[in-house]
């Protein structure tokens, strides 16, 4: 037993969850702003713009995550030589990070329009009727409530995004699932304390962000 | 109100349909600068259409509407200046569920008007006290009764300094023991002289205040008549029917 956790050590497990957290907040934080956008485009009066939220969101949503990640790792740093970092490990990194946001801010962006069709249409009437133009309307009337019905969602899309962090490793993050690959490679007498080992971690961090959220949408839901 | 006042909300050969139905039919109407205008009829006749599309919540097919001799604007920053000047009463209230009753009258005043935050508050707390709310100030629009939120919803419209108010059937969501607290504010307000335009079955409110009372059907103004005139004698079938109907109730 003392040696499998010498072995966990040694390949800095530890660490390897830490950037998938990283990957996960940085990921998230930039799904959470384009799906934003991306939401108000597809409430938004002019036509050309809810067509515009409305295909890179029907795109994007049935695009494996993975297909991304080469993509953007193989053509756009490789081929095209966009980088988005000077330290070769920092721009893995970025690259990962723009896949997981822009794949994940299509989850985003319907989840916060589940969350508009929580809003009566009342609200956004009212808003307008005092000579609120559409986007402060959006800003101040609509989005705030709308964030506040999509709690529950919106977790759900975190949590997605935790786990899929893990397809970081087809852009050469060592991220925890690289780990566990060298780790069951190198050590298959390990082969099942492994697997659990890397279950039981992201279970431990999954069931902190499920909780959160139910606890959150509770008591963020706007009393009407 | 004095018959050669100016008109303030002029409709000329308004229609609006809702796919097959047609809603607004030719409607020719002027609301004069100071009128109190009572809207009546059955239900489905258009009432609200014509309020909404007075502030363009709706669109129309075809006509005109002009509010202090500008036609009302298509989109864009122009309309919502437009719709800043005419304060608008939802049946349903329409408070904003996530802020206070305090920040529902200011909001319009300091984002729109971009009044300083203690100016839009000392005003918000004047029009909040002349419908009797005043101590409700702090709370969320869920904590008020009905009649409590339909009178901030009237300080809310009155806070952007409306050159008109349009009522939408403001006390039919309430219960009868609220109604007349929210009449008697709108009483008031036409007391001061506001140009209203109010759709409402409240004859109470129409004899009392109204300097007109417009009857629609199907889309169409029927009739229109001072509010005496209009209740005791009716000239058309679809009024009189009407009349007996709610008269009964
Ligand atoms: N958004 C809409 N889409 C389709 N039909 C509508 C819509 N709004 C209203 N209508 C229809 O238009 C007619 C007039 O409605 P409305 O103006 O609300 O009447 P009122 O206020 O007099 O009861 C009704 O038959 C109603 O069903
Ligand atoms: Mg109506």
């Amino acid at each position: 037993m003392s040696e499998f956790l010498d072995l966990l050590r040694q390949y800095d497990v530890a660490h390897a969850f830490w950037v998938n957290l990283q990957l996960t907040f940085w990921g998230g934080l930039l799904a959470l702003g384009i799906g934003t956008v991306l939401a108000v485009m597809r409430i938004s009066p002019l036509t050309s713009l809810r067509w515009a939220g409305a295909t890179y969101v029907n795109l994007v949503r049935n695009t494996p995550l993975t297909v991304i990640m080469v993509f953007l790792v193989l053509a756009v740093w490789t081929q095209l030589g966009v980088t988005l970092s000077g330290d070769f490990t920092s721009n893995f990194f970025n690259f990962a990070v723009a896949g997981l946001g822009v794949y994940h801010a299509a989850f985003v962006c319907e989840s916060i329009r589940s969350g508009v069709n929580t809003v009566p249409v009342g609200q956004a009437e009212a808003a307008r009727a005092i000579g609120l133009p559409f986007l402060a309307a959006a800003r101040i009337i609509v989005l705030p409530q709308a964030f506040r019905g999509a709690v529950a969602p919106l977790g759900n899309t975190l949590i997605a995004l935790l786990k899929n962090s893990t397809v970081a490793a087809a852009a050469s993050v060592a991220e925890s699932s690289g780990t566990m690959k060298t780790l069951i490679e190198f050590h298959p007498d390990y082969r099942w304390q492994v697997f659990v080992t890397f279950a039981i971690g992201f279970v431990v961090l999954v069931i902190p962000i499920g909780l959160a959220t139910t606890w959150l949408s509770r008591r963020l839901a706007v009393t009407r | 109100m004095e018959a050669s006042a100016p008109a303030l909300v002029e409709l000329t050969d308004v229609n609006k349909h809702f796919g097959d139905l047609h809603v607004l039919r030719d409607i020719n109407l002027t609301v004069r600068r100071g009128e109190v205008l009572v809207v009546i009829g059955p239900s489905g006749s258009g009432k609200s259409t014509l309020c909404r599309a007075i502030n363009r919540l709706e669109t129309i097919d075809s006509g005109t509407i002009t509010v202090d001799g500008k036609p009302v604007p298509a989109e864009g920053k122009a309309l919502a200046h437009l719709r800043a000047d005419v304060g608008m009463v939802f049946q349903s209230f329409n408070l904003f569920a996530h802020k206070t009753v305090l920040d529902n009258v200011t909001l319009g005043p300091r984002k729109v008007r971009k009044a300083a935050k203690k100016d839009a508050e000392e005003a918000a707390r004047t029009l909040l006290r002349r419908v009797g709310v005043e101590d409700q100030a702090r709370k969320l629009p869920a904590q008020l009764s009905g009649g409590q939120q339909q009178r901030v919803a009237i300080a809310r419209a009155l806070a952007m300094q409306p050159k008109v108010m349009m009522f939408d059937e403001p006390t039919s969501a309430l219960d009868p023991e609220m109604v007349q607290e929210v009449l008697d504010a709108m009483v008031a307000l036409a007391k001061e002289g506001m140009t209203m335009i109010v759709v409402t079955h409240e004859m109470g409110f129409a004899r009392k205040a109204a300097d007109r009372v417009v009857f629609m059907a199907d889309g169409q103004i029927v009739e229109q008549a001072d509010p005496d005139t209009f209740f005791t004698a009716p000239t058309s079938a679809r009024a009189k029917d009407f009349l007996s109907k709610i008269l009964v109730h």
